[in-house]
């Protein structure tokens, strides 16, 4: 019989070296793979993670893919540390998109500097309103928000696709599923010539750096953490969980529409029926690969968005196939989760002494 | 002296030879061809059938052609990161092959001057981005007089991906086919709203088969809906590729995309430096539309759709022949006219006859 005992104290020092622990398994165990898929598996880790980043575009592309998920994964690590569980990152980002990416169309011809910084203030608005939702259904009907989040998510990228197909479509687009693009005032600037590194990339690290302050140096910040750790005591100290609740779910909220507009304003230039491969969700993974601190996400945005690059080059040179991403993306989290576990709780073989089996 | 003057001559002469072949191996340059696409290349439709043509550039020109391929490419933000990737590392042929690439195509091709690029189903060209697409709406004109004979609720079911005018016009194409052996068919239409998801798809194939279509049409990319035409006993086509091995006995027939040709003649044209940007659509005359082999049905049917085949390659029969009328019963294309391809290209209306809104 194998079971899990709780450790009476865990190693801190485990919790922050575990996701180097999984990264270092998963460079392993992804070497025989490729090995046995008949590569050179040195060949194969260089190339999925070294060679798109050895030259100054490859870097720049490797913030451009990091942006979304790090101002994503900020504001859910916030939510994570108080045990509310936002899983619908993707439709905030989605109505953040329509939001901002609204007004650009409504004044499809305006040449106004306002113009970009009022799209910000509509995207975060639009992502805060689709948090708002799950953070009404929570605190007045105790419904769980995973559920609440998660579904609204499918609301948001279908109404996306009704607007692009409809009202929002572009007329002299031959009917094609896509708004017109976006004036020039309404276009991110690149803020390094010749790559398409923009102001979205910039605000991710203001982002970084502001939650840091916040979790660490703010009240709410202390809140947070306590609400997380220890539900009862904030109670009995008069902390309240409500407020958490609509904090954490407004700020992921906001974050997750930025970074949808961002997207749209940036790299794509218009409003398509699919704007994000999944942002919100994968940063889910890199808020706990950065242990839901705002610096270790920084990290964890940065080697998802390797993984990404990588396994495009994989299939360039190597000829191997697409899924290879979703599968190094998927052993690291595996290899995350279980160290985790070893970390808090100790193997134990043999029936225990004392106990039944029930736990 | 005159020993010396035909020794240079010579050497002039032989100079001017290996010049000559010097310049002549500098124009048959080697292809590296590079490909995107939008879905895996296992969907057993539109992004493989594409993948058999660039195995088809391997094996037409051998050693002088390598080529690789980045598949399920989102539409977004990053294909504009994956085709500049193609070109920064030495392919000077690069096929996107999806309607969502054409505009970070154009935006690459700006930047690399050198590069070939072929976009399939877009619009946009430029001295270095070619345009390509076929006339698939005639496979489906054939698909349509089989379904109206086959037909015995005289409903079919129709699963659509995006009402673009290339679905529609598909649509449009079919029940003009069908309603030239059968004025009594209905059709009844799903968005998917995906060109590749085989749960939604065949949810929708069953919905429609609920609704009493016994003729399964589809145009999104996996064999699902004519599955699930198979397993509830009614027949239908595939779709891109022939799909026989996953429906023997509903397979009436596919409308197949045959790119081999066309992408063999793109490679060597860049071979030998003939390469220009051009638009080509080509359907069934030019091979590029092919029809799989007419199975489940009577001979008579057969022949009636071998016949329709033909004619619609010789011209004979043109699907959009006029008179067509739209829904709201204007005349669109007039008598003894046919559509051009202007029209046909920005598609965005029913024909009448047809009961169903086009989402809006």
């Amino acid at each position: 019989m194998v079971r899990l005992e709780p450790r009476r104290q865990h190693s801190q020092a485990m919790v922050y070296l575990s996701p180097v622990l999984a990264i270092l398994m998963t460079l392993i165990v992804g070497g025989i793979i490729f090995s046995f898929m008949g590569k050179n598996p040195f060949d194969a880790l260089y190339t999925f993670f070294i060679l798109p980043i050895n030259n100054s575009y490859g870097i720049s592309e490797l913030f451009v893919k990091a942006t979304p998920l790090v101002i994503i994964a900020i504001g859910l690590s916030m939510g994570f540390r108080a045990n509310v569980w936002n899983i619908g990152a993707e439709g905030q980002l989605t109505m953040g998109a329509i939001f901002g990416g609204g007004l650009a169309l409504y004044f499809y011809d305006s040449e106004s500097m306002f113009l970009l910084p009022a799209m910000f203030v509509l995207g975060a608005i639009g992502g805060a309103f689709w948090g708002a939702i799950p953070a009404l259904l929570r605190t007045r009907f105790n419904a769980n928000e995973i559920l609440t989040s998660l579904m609204l998510t499918y609301v948001a990228t279908l109404f996306l696709s009704f607007l692009v197909h409809g009202p929002w479509r572009n007329p002299e687009g031959f009917n094609f599923p896509e708004s017109r693009p976006f004036p020039d005032a309404g276009l991110l600037p690149v803020i390094y010539d010749g790559t398409r590194v923009h102001l979205g990339t910039a605000f991710a690290v203001l982002v970084v750096i502001a939650g840091w302050i916040l979790l660490s140096k703010s009240v709410i910040g202390f809140q947070l953490r306590v609400v997380g750790k220890a539900p009862q005591a904030a109670r009995h100290v008069g902390f309240r969980q409500k407020r958490m609740v609509w904090f954490t779910l407004l700020l992921g909220g906001a974050l997750s529409g930025l970074a949808g507009l961002f997207e749209v304003a940036g790299p794509i230039g218009q409003l398509q029926p699919a704007i994000s491969p999944g942002y919100g969700f994968t940063a889910i993974i890199v808020a706990f690969l950065g242990r839901l601190h705002p610096l270790g996400v920084l990290f964890g945005g940065l080697i998802m968005a390797l993984t990404y690059l990588g396994g495009e080059l994989a299939q360039i040179t190597l000829g191997l196939p697409n899924a290879v991403t979703g599968l190094f993306q998927g052993i690291l989290l595996f290899f995350l989760l279980a160290c985790d576990v070893l970390t808090k709780y100790r193997v134990r073989f043999g029936t225990p002494a004392a106990k039944g089996e029930a736990a | 002296m005159n020993a010396n003057l035909v020794k240079r001559t010579l050497a002039a002469v032989v100079a001017t030879g290996a010049l000559a072949l010097g310049m002549g191996a500098a124009q048959a340059e080697d292809v590296k061809a590079g490909f995107v696409y939008v879905g895996p290349i296992g969907d057993h439709g539109w992004s493989y059938r594409h993948d058999i043509g660039r195995q088809a550039i391997e094996a037409a020109l051998g050693d002088n052609a390598t080529t690789s391929y980045v598949e399920s490419v989102p539409e977004g933000a990053d294909a504009e990161r994956v085709i500049r990737q193609l070109a920064q590392t030495g392919h000077n042929l690069i096929f996107t092959t999806s309607f969502g690439f054409m505009n970070p195509t154009v935006k690459v091709a700006k930047q690399f001057p050198n590069v070939k690029f072929e976009h399939a189903t877009g619009y946009k060209r430029d001295a270095n981005v070619s345009t390509y697409a076929a006339r698939f709406y005639e496979g489906r004109y054939v698909a349509g007089v089989i379904a109206g004979k086959m037909t015995k609720s005289n409903i079919v079911g129709y699963v659509g991906s995006f009402p673009i005018p290339e679905v529609v016009r598909g649509i449009n194409a079919f029940m003009l086919g069908a309603w030239s052996v059968n004025p009594d068919v209905k059709v009844k239409i799903v968005w998917a709203n995906t060109w590749y998801d085989p749960g939604k798809e065949g949810d929708a194939a069953k919905a429609l088969i609920d609704q009493g279509a016994d003729i399964m049409v589809q145009h999104t990319d996996s064999p699902a809906p004519l599955q699930v035409a198979e397993n509830r006993g009614v027949v239908g086509f595939g779709q891109a590729s022939d799909m026989i091995k996953f429906a023997p006995k509903a397979q009436l027939t596919a409308i197949v995309d045959h790119w081999d040709e066309y992408y063999v003649a793109r490679a060597k044209a860049v071979m030998d430096g003939t390469w220009e940007s051009i638009d080509t659509w080509g359907g069934i005359d030019s091979g590029m539309v092919d029809m799989a082999p007419y199975t489940n049905m009577p001979d008579d049917v057969k022949a009636l759709a071998e016949e329709t085949e033909a004619k619609i390659a010789s011209g004979e029969i043109h699907p959009f022949a006029g008179p067509i009328y739209d829904q709201a019963g204007e005349l669109r294309i007039k008598e003894g006219e046919d559509a051009t391809d202007e029209m046909l290209l920005g598609m965005d209306w029913y024909i009448k006859g047809i009961d169903a809104e086009l989402p809006k």
